[in-house]
């Protein structure tokens, strides 16, 4: 469904040219669940934004579904965005002057759907996510964990076979970070494709395969099978001693 | 398991099989079920040093049943329990000893180690967080055991990868 070979993205600000992404090969398959961790400045939002068109890599070619991206137009991967890559970001980019129901619908409505079908969309998703009644509210009444609901809700709308998530639960509680999982696990459990950015290992956990990210760098790509081993693992950790 | 069986006491008269019970009622799913001959043979003790005192029931058409009481020295024995503080948890030294030592043995590669050891802790990680989904949502003492753990593998996680980082600089 997505694959990237030999990216590598070089920031030059002020000082030094930074390299956040150095060479990465990546395949994700339809259905996967893949979490990248590593340390913050290792590269990884860099790496989440090559694979959804939101920057250009210096050098390597990015697939979708099989096609090469190399000479997409900002507009085409804007449409991509729009119909096969969904994403969420940690400070969840709400547009602050629309209400709740507008931000889900407006995503729909620039694909094309038809308005009714559009409400209907939005009506289940916001059911589903708990958030039926704030249609009306504005984002920025909404609590961060309901803000981001909203903003999965609006990356979910036009069914897109991809999800990408930056730091999704980065600015929330213990509680709303939980919440962020359950739901990424249960649309990951109807089939959803989704690449997760996170420093946060309990959200990582959620995955299926997790990618350690270290200086621009692949540094390990495990999957999380959830075989007890032979040691005390869950068991062990969990054992109050006397 | 002692202090425990002694707190589950202080409430009043119970039996072994109770208790049993009342600590997997307590602590969920997620808590690895108290074995009860362990209890019997914890209760043995309890009694031999005096901080409980059993008592056989009579049951018709059943073996005796012996329900335990807290004696005084065993409410002492408490309230000391609830004075102390615990230590600290310690740091995983066994997997600090092979990550210092891995070097100059040539055996073994420093970045390997953690790489591995990192995918166990993710696994467990990966166990745990399914143990939350599966636990009834309302047993907060079960929720909060099990974020206790998640928090502290966490905190062994952040550790390792500031292992990485430090180490791949020098390679």
């Amino acid at each position: 469904m997505l694959r990237a070979e030999g990216l590598v993205k070089t920031h030059y600000g002020e000082g030094a040219p930074a390299h956040a992404v150095r060479g990465v090969d990546l395949s994700v398959a339809r259905g996967e669940f893949v979490a990248i961790t590593g340390p913050s400045g290792a590269g990884k939002s860099t790496l989440l934004h090559l694979l959804g068109g939101l920057q250009r890599p210096d050098e390597g070619s990015i697939w979708l579904d099989g096609e090469r991206t190399d000479s997409y137009s900002e507009a085409r991967w804007a449409v991509e965005r729009r119909k096969a890559i969904g994403i969420v970001f940690q400070f969840f980019n709400l547009v602050s002057n629309l209400s709740v129901a507008d931000n889900v619908e407006l995503p729909a409505l620039l694909a094309g759907v038809p308005p009714k079908r559009a409400r209907a969309e939005r009506e289940a998703l916001l059911a589903e996510l708990g958030l039926t009644g704030k249609e009306r509210s504005m984002p920025g009444e909404l609590s961060g964990g309901e803000q981001q609901r909203v903003a999965l809700a609006r990356a979910l709308v036009n069914h897109p076979p991809l999800l990408l998530a930056d730091e999704p639960a980065g600015s929330l509680d213990s509680k709303g970070t939980r919440e962020v999982m359950r739901l990424l696990s249960r649309f990951h459990g109807r089939g959803q494709t989704i690449v997760l950015v996170t420093h946060d290992a309990r959200l990582a956990s959620a995955a299926d395969r997790v990618i350690s990210f270290f200086d621009g760098r692949i540094a390990d790509d495990a999957a999380l099978d959830g075989t007890p081993s032979r040691k005390p693992g869950t068991s062990g950790v969990l054992e109050l001693r006397d | 398991m002692r202090l425990p069986l002694l707190a589950l006491l202080a409430r009043g008269p119970a039996h072994g099989y109770e208790l049993k019970q009342d600590l997997e009622l307590l602590l969920g799913s997620a808590y690895p079920q108290p074995n009860v001959g362990q209890i019997y043979v914890t209760l043995g003790r309890l009694e031999k040093s005096g901080l409980i005192e059993g008592e056989d029931v009579e049951q018709s058409s059943r073996p005796n049943k012996k329900v335990y009481h807290l004696t005084d020295a065993g409410r002492e024995a408490l309230h000391a329990w609830f004075e102390e503080t615990e230590d600290e948890p310690r740091v995983r030294d066994e997997f600090f000893m092979k990550l210092a030592l891995a070097p100059q043995t040539g055996l073994a590669e420093q970045i390997a180690l953690i790489n591995k050891q990192r995918r166990q802790y993710l696994n467990t990680m990966r166990n745990l967080s399914k143990l939350a989904a599966a636990e009834n949502r309302d047993n907060r003492i079960a929720h909060l055991l099990i974020e206790g753990a998640m928090l502290h593998l966490q905190a062994d996680l952040d550790w390792l990868e500031r292992c990485q980082e430090e180490l791949e600089e020098l390679e």
